[in-house]
């Protein structure tokens, strides 16, 4: 299936882009991370950060369809 | 009265208060979160706070209207700064109006440490010395330290 992926902040400058297109059968966030990871150096040792489905915060074991946009947030730091 | 709010421009603390002004309140409690000059050892200069706003909003309701419900306070409001701050600027300011005090100081700080762990902020700190850094979330560096809903990407 073709998604998007997008990062933020640390994760943009590490994998130097900001939106990706994607054709993959991970299935789940976690397993998109990993494939993410495993293309961009530097991504593999966030441990703890947050992932959102279309606009909306999501579990990383949550169930992807095509077209979804995969949101990535490295560890948040506001306040 | 309850919203949560991101602001690109400087924040008028003085302004945020009177909207929570009710006469069925007797307590008024609000925090300010200001730009510190040091972090870690480190000189800062000034920061940047990168934000994206769709969730941000969505989540910093969220906070807000749980606050509301779990402290029974009659008003709460927040508003997070984005773009570039200088030092002693205003990163943050939460304000809760409610009949007593012991509840306002309650809400008002749930609100603000919810807002640092859960809000799809991030925060570049520019220093005396050396290259800009990415503040992450003290804890996070630590093994096992998850924001509530957030769960671990599976280990390679």
């Amino acid at each position: 299936m073709n998604l998007t992926v997008r990062y933020f902040a640390a994760f943009r400058e590490i994998t130097g882009v900001e939106t990706e297109a994607v054709e993959t059968g991970a299935s789940s966030p976690s397993a998109l991370f990993a494939e993410c990871a495993a293309r961009h150096d530097g991504l593999q040792k966030y441990t703890s950060s947050m992932v959102a489905v279309n606009d909306e915060m999501a579990d990383w074991d949550s169930r992807l369809s095509d077209g979804d946009e995969v949101l990535f947030f490295p560890p948040v730091a506001g306040g | 009265m309850s919203y949560f709010e991101i602001a690109d421009q400087a924040i008028d603390p003085h302004a945020f208060r009177q909207r929570l002004i009710d006469r069925s309140c007797g307590a008024y409690v609000q925090f300010d979160g200001w730009v510190r000059d040091h972090n870690e050892g480190k000189n800062v200069l000034r920061l940047e706070y990168e934000v994206y706003e769709p969730l941000a909003l969505k989540e910093g309701l969220r906070i807000i209207n749980e606050a509301k419900e779990r402290f029974g306070v009659a008003n709460a409001c927040a508003i997070h700064r984005s773009g570039l701050l200088e030092l002693s600027d205003i990163a943050v300011v939460v304000g809760v109006s409610s009949a007593h005090r012991g509840e306002a100081f309650d809400a008002c700080r749930y609100i603000i440490d919810q807002a640092k762990i859960r809000l799809p902020v991030w925060k570049k700190e520019y220093y005396q010395s050396g290259a800009p850094e990415w503040v992450n979330c003290q804890r996070c560096s630590e093994a096992g330290h998850q924001h509530g809903i957030i769960s671990t990407p599976a280990r390679q």
